[in-house]
């Protein structure tokens, strides 16, 4: 699209198809205003008063034209419709990603977390033309991630995770924005987006100067903040086994069933027996919320994430 | 030409010359021009802060104001041209004056409600004046949590007080003119014979009266969790941000089509009078008016795509908002349609007109792009929407509420205004509007966020171009000021029927006397019977007038 | 003695009494939106934290609420009557049957003053003086939050719709109303079932919960 003066680049799998529907719909909207334009032109001028233009027989009927572009309004809204909810199912409904990344955003600023352990502030590195999911949550206001080359957007919240995937189709810097007013330095809320190639990207990752990944760092917290000496298979507290549980469906105890993916991880921990009980289970979790900051939060679920390959323990 | 009023030597305004019978008036029509003073000196608070705003923004590093003091301009511009101009602007004035001698009665409903609604609005205006002299509020004029309520560092009570108070002005106001046309309508006023200005008026009111209560209870609790430390939406204490949006969003959508309503019934007015001939399609014209305002209540979390609602919902929200967007196209075909065969002048109201049915496609068709929910997930919180709704808000309204007061001009007020002037402005308007918000949409795609005090130099070509028109846009906006207050002492005296128009309202003086009519008049004739090809037209009273 | 013409914008007194109705109801729908939005606010949260609103709810005062059911529900009979009376032209039924209302009214309040100081000592205001008990996690608060903010609302409608039969009481006192005028009676007797029928719904969604025989 860059043969357009003032178009955007693109640089992401699903920016060039965004194009496509915007493009589509300026196309629609030039049809309908060089209509709406031209008629006005065309009758302003052939019956301004004092022209000789025949103004008998004015439509008695005007039920068949309304009903005309009634309908033809109609269908034109509904393909746009139809075309754009799919794109946006798309988008939002994450495929299984190569990459997940944890980004966490504060006032003023954003704070990336990879799997291996590498952290990074206001910077997102990433590798070429692989799809990369990103877990989002805010640790004070509603924050909005924003990468306009990449045409995707997501707020972000606090108090819970959000999630939406890009696949990065060139290489090169990337403008990152926060686009949900956020305080006194919203409009500095910045950041880059890094895409390298793959190779470039392993390289980039190994000299970090991090030792451990996530779910290493979580296996940590796990014993510190105590969670071990429930849900570890040896204890005399009947907890639910974590082995095995992300990726699962748990049954709860009001009768409905849910998946446990990261929302549903951190809001056990967060929130404890208040919640969300498994069926089964007495109401004996405490609650962590106050006492876990966002970045542990995340290590925990991730460690918890990595033991979905582990065999069940038996009890 | 017959008229119904006897020779009356005093009409509405010279009939009493007291402060007090100006402040405890129980006519419409005083209390029309009372709205008009308030609600003008808002539109230039609001004006003032887009000034300041366009100015900071022609330098991309931000140096003109400092980031809180720019945060709060925006801010305040919001509030004050959402809650203070563009809600209240055509009903509390076009449409208290109006409204009775458009069904041929003597008054509102409820006069003391009427003069009570103006009093809470200055009321509401109080707090937001102490709000703004005290150091204003930054939160933007959606209030969004938990930022508002626990991180913000303004004045958000009295902000949020005032538009509390305010919003009781707007139901008021509702109250009155629901009842008003439900009861008061002269014999042979049916409601199919009922101009298309007051199903406007009608529309708005029965939205204004569901919608807003909605508002003034999320602004309660805002305020009360602000406060009081409560947790209503503090995540940590188990409140969910999102349902602030919802009930927020539950309001202000249906507010942005309160704002634009009554243009709509406005622009009817004007392109039938102007185009000498019958609006084409009345009826269907009439119950697009209702399906906007009964489908707008149903749109709101296309707000919200982006926020963290489920996809199911934004799919739902989306495809009603397509729907939504069916009645106003039908009105902008008709309103095409009704130069067809037409006898068309080009004085000012009608350039207003027009501008505003090409302006309002635009704003609308935009808005479909807007509603398409993947182009959104892009254009979502940047300047693609700033543009989108200021081309139907300002290129909308605005143009239609400057149309109205042109044409109604006479009525109110006796006077001619100078035609020739009057049509500089309208032009310069209409360039003015599109150099101002044009580029913005451009910046929008580009990926340049809103409510930004700073931003990347490659966007500073466009925001320089919009500055520029809002310059021209200022000019053109002060030139009414000017010509309309000129004319107040010097303009010729007006007749009661200087267009020629077929409303009831044109049958009694130029100014009205006090109850509006000698007479209650006997209705006998539809709207706009007007005919093109040899001028003649029927009034709504039955009098043939060649 | 005092005239019985309608206001210069109506035509027949007929029409202003039509006109006052339509008013009033569509006030009451605006009151319906606001409550009704505070009302399902409270229905979000209670269905999402049902086991801390159970336990939250336990601790408001059932018979307390009972009574101004009561209190309330017979008003509601006294301002009927005190309408049919006043059409039916029997003054000084009407006067006491209005007074009666207002007192009724006045019971009310003096029984939710008397609850709110009894919330206040066992530790239910939220952020002043509240009680974590045991079990209890963050939302327990949620839902006194609203107990407040709906209750609180509610009696300040009673207020002002005492003061309102009051009022009313006063002017029928000098004879304002009769057989042929009694609209304001109407239109403030419908303003009062309205708080009435929102005190239904409040006591419905506040003090059952929790106390389900189990």
């Amino acid at each position: 699209m860059q043969w357009v003066p003032f178009w955007p680049r693109d640089a992401s799998v699903t920016a060039q198809s965004i194009d496509m529907l915007t493009i589509g719909e300026l196309a629609l909207v030039v049809v309908i205003l060089g209509f709406v334009f031209g008629l006005m032109i065309v009758f302003g001028l052939r019956y301004r008063r004092g022209s000789s233009a025949d103004r008998s027989h004015l439509v008695e009927k005007t039920w068949h034209w309304e009903i005309g572009w009634t309908v033809g309004s109609l269908a034109a809204f509904l393909v746009l419709f139809v075309w754009g909810a799919n794109m946006y199912v798309w988008l939002y409904e994450p495929p299984p990603a190569d990459l997940e990344i944890y980004v966490v955003a504060k006032q003023w600023m954003w704070k990336a977390e990879h799997p291996g352990g590498q952290r990074e502030i206001n910077e997102l590195h990433v590798p070429l033309g692989k799809s990369v999911r990103l877990l989002l949550t805010s640790e004070d206001v509603v924050h909005s991630f924003f990468v306009p080359a990449f045409r995707v957007k997501h707020d972000v919240l606090p108090g819970q995770y959000e999630t939406f995937w890009f696949k990065p189709t060139e290489t090169g810097r990337f403008l990152l924005e926060c686009t949900q007013y956020c305080g006194t330095q919203h409009a500095h809320m910045g950041g880059v987006i890094v895409v390298m190639p793959q190779t470039e990207y392993a390289r980039w990752l190994t000299i970090q100067g991090v030792h451990q990944s996530l779910a290493q760092q979580g296996e940590a917290l796990f014993r510190k903040y105590g969670c071990s000496g429930c849900h570890d298979p040896n204890s005399t507290v009947h907890a639910p086994s974590l082995a095995g549980l992300y990726g699962s469906i748990v049954h709860l105890q009001n009768g409905e069933t849910t998946i446990a993916d990261e929302r549903y991880l951190r809001d056990c921990i967060l929130l404890g027996a208040s919640r969300i009980l498994p069926a089964g289970y007495p109401p004996v979790m405490p609650a962590f919320a106050g006492q876990i900051g966002e970045d542990d939060l995340i290590k925990l679920v991730a460690y918890i994430q990595s033991l979905a390959q582990t065999q069940r323990a038996s009890r | 030409m017959t008229t119904l009023t006897a020779d009356l030597p005093t009409n509405y305004l010279t009939k009493e010359h007291t402060i007090a019978s100006w402040l405890l008036t129980k006519d419409h029509k005083r209390i029309a021009l009372l709205f008009f003073a308030s609600i003008t000196f808002f539109f230039f608070i609001g004006g003032f802060a887009a000034t300041l705003i366009r100015l900071h923004l022609v330098n991309p590093a931000g140096n003109l104001l400092q980031p809180d003091i720019y945060n709060r301009m925006f801010t305040m511009h919001g509030i004050v041209m959402v809650w203070f101009f563009l809600i209240p602007s055509i009903p509390t004035t076009m449409g208290n004056f109006f409204i009775p001698l458009m069904i041929g009665a003597r008054d509102l409903a409820f006069p003391r409600i009427n003069l009570g609604s103006w009093y809470l609005f200055n009321l509401s205006g109080l707090f937001l004046l102490y709000c703004l002299f005290v150091g204003g509020v930054d939160t933007g004029w959606t209030f969004y949590t938990p930022y508002s309520t626990l991180f913000a560092n303004g004045h958000v009570i009295p902000a949020a007080v005032a538009v509390f108070v305010n919003g009781f002005s707007s139901i008021m106001t509702g109250l009155n003119f629901v009842v008003t046309i439900h009861r008061l309508r002269a014999p042979g006023m049916t409601w199919m014979r009922l101009p298309l200005f007051v199903w406007a008026i009608y529309a708005v009111s029965v939205v204004m009266l569901l919608a807003t209560p909605v508002l003034a209870m999320t602004l309660a609790l805002i305020a009360i969790e602000r406060w009081m430390g409560v947790g209503i939406f503090d995540p940590s204490l188990g409140g969910d941000p999102l349902l602030f949006q919802h009930m927020f969003w539950f309001y202000s959508h249906p507010a942005v089509y309160i704002m634009i309503l009554p243009a709509m019934g406005l622009v009817s007015e004007l392109i039938t009078c102007f185009a000498r001939r019958p609006v084409f399609g009345y009826s269907g014209m009439a119950y697009a008016l209702m399906a906007i305002a009964v489908i707008s209540f149903f749109v709101w979390a296309h707000h919200m795509f982006v926020a963290g609602i489920s996809i199911f919902s934004a799919v739902v929200f989306s495809l009603m908002t397509f729907f939504v967007a069916v009645p106003s196209a039908i009105k902008v075909f008709n309103w095409t349609a009704t130069l067809h065969k037409g006898s068309i002048t080009f004085d000012a109201p009608m350039l207003y007109a027009l501008g505003f049915v090409g302006l309002f496609t635009i704003g609308g068709l935009t808005g479909l792009m807007v509603a398409t929910l993947a182009v959104d997930i892009h254009v979502h919180d940047t300047y693609f929407v700033i543009a989108h709704f200021h081309y139907i808000m300002v290129g909308g309204t605005v143009s239609a509420f400057f149309g109205g007061l042109h044409y109604w001009w006479p009525k109110m007020t006796g006077r001619l205004y100078p035609e020739m002037w009057a049509r500089v402005a309208a032009i310069v308007t209409f360039l003015g509007f599109n150099l101002t918000f044009f580029p913005q949409f451009i910046l929008g795609y580009l990926g340049m966020p809103r409510r930004y005090y700073a931003y990347p130099p490659d966007f500073q070509v466009w925001h320089v171009l919009s500055s520029a028109g809002a310059s021209i846009l200022a000019v053109a906006y002060t030139l009414p000021l000017l010509y309309l207050g000129w004319s107040l002492i010097w303009g010729p005296r007006a007749g009661p029927n200087p267009w020629r128009a077929t409303g009831l309202e044109w049958l009694t003086s130029s100014p009205p006397p006090q109850h509006n009519f000698a007479r209650t008049p006997i209705v006998k004739a539809p709207p706009y019977q007007y005919n093109p090809a040899d001028g003649s037209y029927v009034a709504q009273d039955g009098s043939v007038h060649a | 003695m005092r005239s019985l013409a309608p206001e210069p914008q109506f035509a027949t007194l007929e029409q202003q009494t039509e006109t006052a109705q339509l008013g009033m109801w569509a006030f009451i729908a605006t009151e319906v939106m606001f409550f009704g939005a505070l009302i399902f606010t409270y229905m979000i949260y209670r269905v999402t934290y049902w086991e801390q609103f159970r336990l939250a709810a336990h601790d408001s005062q059932i018979l307390n609420g009972s009574i101004n059911e009561a209190l309330l529900l017979t008003s509601s009979l006294t301002m009927i009557l005190a309408i049919n009376y006043g059409k039916a032209g029997r003054n000084d039924r009407l006067v006491a049957f209005l007074l009666a209302t207002a007192f009724l009214g006045l019971c009310f309040l003096g029984v939710k003053g008397w609850e709110y100081v009894e919330d206040y000592n066992s530790g239910s205001v939220p952020s002043m003086n509240f009680l974590f008990k045991s079990d209890y996690h963050a939302p327990t608060e949620l839902f006194w939050i609203f107990y407040w903010i709906s209750t609180g609302f509610h009696t300040l409608h009673v207020t002002v719709g005492i003061g309102l039969v009051m009022l009313l009481a006063w002017q029928a006192h000098r004879r304002k109303f009769s057989p042929n005028y009694f609209s304001p009676l109407e239109v403030v007797g419908l303003y009062w079932s309205f708080v009435d029928t929102v005190w239904v719904f409040l006591f419905a969604a506040i003090y059952p919960l929790g106390r389900a025989v189990t």
